[in-house]
């Protein structure tokens, strides 16, 4: 193994096996299968053990030897390590002994977990050499890819679907970004970025850069499993666009198994989407391994991914840890959104809304029984999708600077006590 | 009547670097022969042992994905783009 590669191995197809070079491709020449990079297990052991842990600084880089850089990161150096939250309030309104939140609301440095990936990708992308990087996104990557390429001093052009929420566009602009904006959804945006991949050569993160970047969500298991004393959640409920986080978390886990970092007690994963773009759910619910491709129609817009590249594998992790899947409309999503930030004082976007209304669907159902234990991912902010909750929150009590007015006013409001 | 196929990079190698492929074709999986007989081993790249196009493969007539039309039956007419495209992850 050369010495530029770090502690990876190769890319390898998930479908055949067949071994490629770690270079800045997705799929396999033979039957288009996604690759994966693949590590060199014996050398992380010796490397990353808890003693060493102890001292790294409290980034998702203190997991250095499991993500796919070949050298030390140089971009989003302090990406991760965010709080993992007890929610007993919350834990209540689900009707489940305990509940933990995993907050990448507060991700640095775009408020969501995209962070994650982005510096993975972009890190890597340097190593080999990229001056100018791209994505194809529903809001969260787009501003990631923006703002990491921005601190690092590359050129970054992002491509959205033309209907995104107004801040998400704006948090990509302000970065200086080129923003493309596509009439169509995120299915045919994604599409228009694979064959201009194949013709530009740019790093396009989710696209030929992808085995890289998608490892970087394993470091949200890597983070929850060490807050949690390096035990693993009996049942994490983990939100499903493409389904690639989800695959993503279980293999943290059985990574950190393999390590002897974390034993092995089973983890179940459950995962989550929005009923107007629920191919994986239904598949799912169906019995199905595979699913049909939808058009979506929901709020959950950092959700709306029809054709979900990694629906097979999630379906495949969800059925073998013993997990379960389902999705909610758009009010119980919002219901859902009011209900954690009631609860525990946190704003999540709407992908939010969708984890933590289908786990109160699992624990009403049965599937997450009430006296376990759930570790919900929240992956991103709340202030990014206002216009989903607009309208549905309610209004300001406004009145004249007045003391008769206000004493008016309260004595009418049940949402404050006089006393 | 001719129907433009847009190849996808990791399949140029088979086309011997030739972007785009003209073919006579009615119908999406007769082009998909017709590609065959042009340039063989191509086929099986695209199209699984029971007949159904690979799931990691998307195929696309003028930009809607052929699964929402009439999969391998869906008609090409004089003029048509098809284009073959890996599923890709993003979000």
């Amino acid at each position: 193994m050369s010495k530029s590669a770090g502690f990876m191995r190769a890319l390898k197809c998930r479908e055949c096996g067949r071994e490629y070079p770690l270079e800045a491709t997705h799929v396999c020449e033979f039957d288009f299968g996604p690759l994966e990079v693949v590590y060199d297990y014996d050398k992380i052991r010796k490397s990353m053990t808890k003693a060493a842990l102890a001292k790294r600084p409290e980034t998702m880089w203190r997991f250095r030897e499991l993500l796919p850089v070949a050298d030390d990161p140089t971009v989003g150096t302090r990406v991760g390590y965010t709080p993992l939250i007890k929610a007993d309030r919350l834990a209540k309104w689900l009707g489940v002994r305990e509940a933990w939140l995993k907050n990448d609301a507060v991700n640095y440095p775009t408020l969501s977990f995209k962070d994650r990936v982005v510096s993975v990708a972009l890190s890597r992308a340097k190593e080999l050499g990229f001056k100018t990087v791209a994505c194809a996104s529903t809001g969260n990557l787009a501003n990631s890819v923006a703002a990491n390429a921005a601190s690092a001093g590359l050129d970054a052009i992002v491509f959205i679907p033309a209907d995104l929420e107004e801040g998400k566009i704006l948090n990509s602009l302000i970065y200086g970004a080129r923003v493309v904006s596509i009439r169509g959804h995120y299915d045919e945006v994604n599409r228009l970025c694979a064959e201009i991949a194949g013709k530009y050569g740019w790093a396009f993160v989710n696209v030929n850069m992808r085995p890289y970047y998608a490892e970087g969500s394993k470091s949200m298991a890597y983070e929850i499993a060490e807050q949690l004393d390096w035990n693993l959640p009996q049942h994490t409920v983990v939100p499903m666009a493409s389904g690639s986080l989800l695959t993503k978390i279980h293999k943290g886990y059985q990574e950190l198994i393999q390590l002897g970092l974390a034993r092995d007690t089973k983890p179940t994963v459950h995962g989550a989407q929005a009923t107007g773009c629920s191919p994986i759910s239904v598949a799912f619910k169906q019995g199905m391994d595979f699913f049909k491709p939808v058009k979506p129609d929901t709020i959950a817009k950092s959700l709306a991914i029809g054709t979900p590249a990694d629906g097979f594998y999630a379906l495949k992790v969800m059925k073998e840890t013993g997990g379960a899947s389902d999705d909610v409309t758009d009010d119980e999503i919002r219901e859902a959104m009011s209900a954690v930030a009631e609860c525990e004082g946190i704003f999540t976007e709407t992908a939010g809304g969708v984890t933590v209304g289908v786990a109160k669907k699992l624990v009403a159902s049965g599937k997450i029984p009430a006296e376990d234990s759930v570790v919900l991912c929240i992956t991103g902010n709340g202030l990014k999708t206002l216009d989903a909750v607009q309208g549905h929150v309610g209004k300001p009590a406004e009145i004249k600077p007045s003391l008769r007015e206000f004493e008016q006013l309260i004595e009418s409001d049940n949402k404050i006590k006089s006393k | 009547m001719a129907a433009t196929i847009r190849i996808p990079t990791p399949l140029r190698k088979l086309t011997n670097e030739q972007e785009t492929v003209e073919v006579e074709s009615a119908t999406v999986g007769a082009a998909i022969d017709e590609l065959e007989g042009k340039f063989p081993g191509i086929k099986e790249r695209l199209v699984s042992e029971d007949g159904e196009v690979r799931r990691f493969v998307n195929v696309y007539v003028n930009e809607e994905d052929i699964r929402f039309l009439e999969s391998q039956a869906t008609p090409l007419k004089d003029g048509d783009d098809v284009s073959i495209i890996p599923a890709i992850a993003g979000g």
